[in-house]
């Protein structure tokens, strides 16, 4: 097979441009065989340009990306039928019937899934003769994954998948990216929801404005800052300036303290130690951990409003 | 169980493009608007200009002169209006990125459109010859073959600008300079009125009317398809296919 040790995506310094607008600035990303890989960000972060970059509908403006070892654009037709791919909205005839176009998709490949199985696995069975238009945003999304998984793909390319779907809908399609990963399907999806990149991902790329703000698994990118602050209930009006300076402690409200610092095992152990050497009285504790939204809240933070770059 | 294992490939070109043709004629049969406007309007005009004396002609043959007319608007109607507009929409609909994201290639998907509206016209020349005889049409049949050759020809060229308007144009745009074109072909074009005589330039300008009057010269009165008549069309069906390749876009 062409390729067949290559990367599942490979995109090195990935510039896309639209007019004056740079959407794109730069991006480097591997996504290795068998693995499920999130781009999150907001709105405008340019998750879907990349996307369109290694799909092949757009020639990158500078770098390169390769999928499954080849160029997206130049090598389009021997790559289409190892793809699968959810575009976000629409690109699908709106007076054919979900039976119709799954049938139509499924027709194109050499080893199809069953359409019956896919239409039952998605809760499409009923809208099997309802046309595509009447169909609800989150039925059309989900006859779109359908559509991209009907051809047995090895990798596959997922837009935003779950929007519009209700919360069932969201689940079952979780779990069916879950058995994808099992089955060894290379993925690579966008998503602004957390909770979808902290389930689903084995790696997460922030993006932030046409830019990678942080790479890494959701553990990695939490743990990074491990505990982030301990709160402590002792006795009130303690001199703090005791402790040490590798803390920053603070007694926002009498008898409630708020440390942060280095609050590894052993920096715990000394606080501790401290508080109970100035004959403290610690009648709780408290430690609190950064999420992947903190994570993901503090490196976007600083983004343009959203609209001012249209 | 691993359902999802991939097996990836693409099917058969030959099963790609027979599901893609049945598609393709399955949606048009199913757009009410479409059927009109492509035996419709033709149908209109036979039985009318071809019965009755509502316009003048360059004949006392009025159905001779009439249905050759006939079938060359229809041919323009199919190949060129009613393709514009559903590729348009399609581009809109983002169905052909979608197609392009598939396995189905960019010549298995022109190929599959063209033999689709070829398929089409095939029917829609049927039925109207038919209805052209069951009122009183009597053709030379000794010309067949050149006249088969000026439609192949003519299709070829009107798919072709079809193709480049869907391609540059916004699909609103092109519903409007679709339906246009066609209008100012119906009026001016030789179907209902004699065409105005532009010389060989005329039948670059107006290939509606050159295709008409071939269709006349070897249906009316099996007689030959005029040298000029042949380069025109033949221009046009080479020329904006190409161009259309050129241009065509998945987005």
């Amino acid at each position: 097979m062409v390729g067949g040790d290559a990367a599942a995506v490979e995109v090195r310094d990935v510039v896309v441009r639209y007019g004056g607008t740079t959407a794109v600035g730069g991006v480097s990303l591997t996504l290795p065989r068998g693995r499920v890989l999130a781009l999150l960000g907001h709105n405008g972060a340019g998750k879907t340009s990349l996307l369109q970059v290694c799909e092949g509908f757009r020639r990158p403006d500078d770098g390169v990306a390769r999928v499954l070892g080849l160029d997206p654009v130049g090598d389009h037709d021997a790559l289409m039928p190892r793809l699968g791919i959810m575009l976000q909205s629409g690109g699908v005839y709106p007076w054919a019937t979900a039976g119709e176009i799954l049938r139509l998709f499924a027709s194109f490949a050499a080893n199809p899934l069953d359409t019956d199985m896919l239409l039952d696995r998605l809760g499409l069975r009923k809208f099997e003769r309802t046309r595509f238009r009447r169909l609800s945003g989150g039925e059309q999304q989900r006859l779109s994954l359908a559509v991209a998984l009907v051809g047995r793909p090895e990798l596959v390319f997922l837009d935003e998948p779950t929007a519009g779907m209700d919360t069932e809908a969201r689940h079952t399609t979780w779990q069916l990216i879950e058995e994808l990963r099992t089955d060894g399907v290379s993925v690579l999806l966008t998503t602004h929801l957390l909770d979808e990149a902290e389930r689903l991902a084995d790696d997460v790329v922030i993006m932030r404005s046409g830019e990678v703000a942080a790479t890494g698994t959701p553990a990695e990118l939490t743990s990074a800052a491990a505990i982030e602050v301990l709160e402590l209930r002792a006795d009130p009006g303690l001199d703090l300036s005791g402790l040490g300076s590798r803390w920053t402690a603070a007694e926002p409200a009498s008898g409630q303290y708020t440390i942060s610092g280095a609050l590894d095992t052993a920096g715990l152990a000394e606080i501790l130690a401290w508080f109970a050497s100035v004959g403290a009285d610690v009648t709780a504790v408290n430690t609190r951990r950064r999420t992947l939204e903190d994570v993901y809240l503090s490196l976007t933070a600083t983004q343009t409003p959203v609209g001012a770059t249209k | 169980m691993s359902t999802f294992a991939p097996a990836p490939g693409r099917a058969p070109m030959r099963t790609i493009l027979a599901t893609q043709i049945r598609m393709e004629l399955l949606l048009t049969a199913r757009r009410g608007e479409a059927v009109v406007l492509a035996m419709g309007v033709p149908l209109l005009v036979l039985l009318g200009a071809g019965l009755f004396d509502v316009t003048n002609l360059p004949t006392t043959d009025r159905l001779g002169y009439v249905v050759p007319g006939v079938l060359a608007l229809t041919v323009m109607s199919t190949a060129f209006t009613g393709q514009a507009i559903t590729t348009g929409y399609e581009r809109s609909y983002g169905v052909l990125k979608r197609l392009g994201a598939s396995p189905l290639t960019r010549p298995g998907l022109l190929l599959a459109k063209t033999a689709a509206v070829l398929v089409q016209i095939a029917v829609q020349v049927l039925v109207l010859a038919l209805v052209g005889l069951a009122v009183g049409w009597r053709p030379e049949a000794g010309a067949l073959l050149p006249a088969l050759g000026v439609t192949v020809l003519a299709t070829a060229g009107y798919s072709g600008l079809a193709l480049l308007l869907a391609s540059i144009l916004k699909p609103e745009t092109t519903t409007g300079a679709a339906t246009l074109i066609y209008v100012v072909m119906l009026s001016v074009g030789g179907i209902m009125f004699g065409a105005p005589d532009l010389g060989t330039a005329g039948w670059f300008l107006l290939p509606l009317a050159a295709h008409a009057e071939a269709l006349r010269e070897t249906l009316m009165y099996g007689g030959s398809v005029p040298a000029g008549i042949w380069l025109a069309l033949a221009v046009w069906a080479i020329a904006w296919p190409a161009l259309a390749a050129r241009k065509f876009r998945w987005e």
